[in-house]
């Protein structure tokens, strides 16, 4: 095996943790300032290049292919040398790959703001983006399949890289399935079937094997001990395979596209219900007896409230999927509740929780601060429980006030009050990530703030 | 070292997990309604535009001058365009993330919005891509032809809260020009709202 040194890069793990921070910052301020169109005080009223529409789309975008993936991205950087033993293809190719990923990042946002955005939910990257995203993606497996495939001429693959293997590849399947038939191929009902799953598979087949890869990676590296049950992670895994595929058109229930697909998808979504639990019990079990880790060492904690957090979604997908519940929740801000539960309650968490682990090793400083940190923790937390909540409530309100036939502007009005507190809960939000970087920023400055002094100081004070 | 199993091997896991299962998902999910689907034909804007629609007759009459120099005549193929680039400012706002364009046979929808959506509505090339959408923040609009005067449908993408003062949808006041009066842009936006559904009025109906 080769030097560790030779191996790691870790300026790319701290490359890609900067660009994630710096497109999380985009995306938090364009959802403060979408959420302030609902209450009415929108500040950039007739700016036509910043009309509310595109700042959503700017919003979701820099969610996606901002944050997510170069948070993901640092943590596989990070985990593939670890676990073969090999480094990716080309350092120079990691270089380029992360260059391209930001420029096309950018190019969207401008692409967006510039009136550019394509039609496909979730993956409004212009169409001229496209087809660099779709060679950007290729050149990331290029990059990573060759350390997986030396590694696996020696030994089985640990579970982290089945996932990080499924990734890879269905990533580029995906992009291409969702990016191009729809727009140029196959319109209306089929066209929709495409979308759907494209949503969707953008969230089961890249973000979440990409977070459970990190999940087995550093779960069992901090507390020290192996993942409670072989069998589970395999089952968990080919689970997710196969029915992931399956479900995206729960996203277009009672639509005009066929009913067998639709009949399809609720059961595909309620079996991985099911696999979710046997992944959550392998995690729990995998714990079980050190649970002073969730108090003790913050990325344990944010990564099983992300887990938990997981669990609520997934068994919230299972209801609300039924063609019965879709008649009252569907098209309302329950559904907006659902997607921040899972896009920042789970995987922002666990990305949170990774560079909470990182930073002090790629910095070589002890974190500035363990109280920040705990404030970080429970103003993200709270912060997102409350958004949760609130759009929830006023998802059931404005179901009921379409099916009770009220005026229309009733489903607005009623749901004013939610969405301020909606503004109040991103703003708690927005306060914790500021924390959680300037934390970051005084560690790596190299402070360390003695808080077993402070608190001495301050009892002698009072 | 430990004993190589199958499935835990790189191949295996990329063909069976990675390829296999995502293929099997594309034909069961997505290539069987293409292949039903199919059938229907494919109706281009041309055809659609064939014949002007009476509000888009009536933006010409009602605002002569702009209308002139915006589209000329309201011919079928000024028509055809205007629907082209209504449905690309419609795209470009994101409108289609705060309204639906499909009518659901349950919740009372029908008696709502009007006639339950069918597949053969939407096997066309203005919804290629197409525009289900999936919020409403503001109402379906996929029977909004005719509901509205053109008028109406100015002032509300001029300053939608002049019309309905507790609204959340943001105003457009650049299809417009310095002194308020409609561009080609407004003209667009206009005709493809008249356009949502019109198929489904009386007098389109008897065609
Ligand atoms: C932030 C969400 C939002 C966006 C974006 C938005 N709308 Fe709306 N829209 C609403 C709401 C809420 C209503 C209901 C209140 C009203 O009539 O203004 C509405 C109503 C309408 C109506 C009236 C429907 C009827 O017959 O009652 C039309 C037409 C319409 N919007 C068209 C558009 C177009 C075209 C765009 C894009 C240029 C757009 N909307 C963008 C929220 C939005």
């Amino acid at each position: 095996m080769e030097h560790r040194e030779n191996i790691m890069d870790y300026n790319i793990v701290k490359a890609h943790i900067l660009a994630a921070l710096l497109f999380l910052g985009v995306s938090l301020i364009a959802g403060l300032l979408y959420s302030l169109q609902f209450t009415g005080d929108y500040p950039f009223r007739s700016v036509e290049f910043l009309s509310p529409g595109k700042i959503r789309m700017l919003h979701t975008n820099a969610v996606a292919y901002g944050w997510l993936l170069n948070g993901l991205l640092a943590g596989v950087y990070w985990v593939v040398p670890r676990l073969t033993g090999y480094p990716p293809l080309s350092r120079a190719l990691s270089w380029f790959i992360f260059w391209v990923l930001q420029l096309l990042v950018l190019a969207t946002a401008v692409g967006i703001l510039a009136g550019y955005a394509q039609a496909i939910e979730w993956g409004e990257t212009p169409i001229f983006v496209d087809p660099f995203i779709t060679l950007g993606l290729i050149l990331l497996a290029v990059n990573f399949v060759p350390p997986i495939i030396r590694a696996g001429k020696d030994a089985p693959l640990y579970v982290s890289l089945w996932y990080f293997t499924g990734a890879l590849v269905w990533v580029i399947l995906v992009y291409i399935m969702g990016n191009y038939l729809p727009q140029f191929f196959v319109p209306g009902a089929a066209g929709a079937a495409i979308t759907g799953n494209f949503i969707h598979d953008l969230v089961g087949l890249l973000v979440t094997p990409l977070g459970w890869g990190l999940m087995y990676f550093f779960v069992p590296i901090i507390i020290g001990r192996p993942i409670w049950s072989h069998s589970l992670s395999l089952m968990g895994f080919w689970g997710l395979a196969f029915f992931y595929p399956m479900q995206g058109l729960h996203h277009f229930m009672w639509s005009p596209v066929p009913m067998y697909v639709q009949y399809s998808a609720v059961v595909a979504t309620i079996a991985i219900e099911v696999v979710v639990t046997t992944v959550l019990a392998n995690f729990i079990l995998t714990l079980r007896g050190n649970g002073d880790y969730l108090r003790h060492n913050f990325p344990i904690r944010w990564f099983y409230t992300g887990m938990i957090f997981y669990w609520i979604t997934c068994f919230q997908c299972a209801i609300q999927v039924t063609l019965t519940v879709q008649k009252l929740i569907h098209f309302t801000d329950w559904v907006v509740g659902h997607s921040h539960l899972v896009m920042f309650g789970v995987f922002s968490f666990w990305i949170i929780g990774m560079i909470t682990e990182l930073w002090p090793r790629l910095t070589q400083n002890q974190w500035y601060s363990e109280r920040l940190h705990s404030w970080a923790y429970w103003l993200n937390t709270l912060g997102l429980a409350l958004m949760f909540i609130t759009l929830t409530i006023a998802g059931v309100v404005q179901g009921v006030t379409w099916w009770g036939l009220n005026h229309f502007m009733d489903s607005v009005v009623f749901s004013l009050p939610f969405w301020y507190v909606r503004t109040i809960s991103g703003l708690m939000i927005i306060a914790g990530i500021a924390i959680f970087v300037f934390n970051m920023w005084m560690t790596a400055r190299g402070h360390v703030r003695d808080e077993a002094r402070l608190a001495q100081e301050q009892t002698v004070a009072t | 070292m430990e004993k190589k199993t199958l499935r835990e091997s790189f191949g295996f896991i990329l063909l069976v997990a990675g390829i296999g299962f995502f293929v099997v998902g594309f034909i069961f999910q997505m290539l069987g309604p293409v292949v039903f689907l199919n059938k229907i034909p494919m109706k281009s804007v041309e055809e659609m535009a064939s014949r002007v629609s009476p509000e888009f007759t009536l933006l010409s009459e009602d605002y002569p001058e702009e209308f002139r120099k915006a589209f000329g005549e309201p011919t079928p193929e000024s028509y055809a365009q205007a629907l082209l680039e209504g449905r690309d400012i419609y795209i470009a706002e994101g409108c289609w993330h705060c309204h639906s364009q499909y009518v659901r046979p349950i919740a009372n929808e029908p008696l709502r919005y009007g006639a339950v959506s069918v597949a053969s509505e939407y096997q066309n090339e203005l919804q290629l891509p197409q525009l289900f959408g999936t919020r409403r923040v503001g109402p379906d609009l996929i029977r909004e032809a005719g509901i509205r005067s053109n008028d109406w449908h100015m002032q509300h993408l001029y300053d939608p809260q002049s019309v309905e003062p507790k609204s959340v949808m943001p105003a457009y006041p650049w299809l417009f020009d310095e002194d308020g009066r409609p561009t080609r842009r407004a003209f667009s936006m206009v005709a493809y709202l008249q356009w949502l559904g019109s198929w489904q009025n009386p007098e389109e109906k008897e065609r």
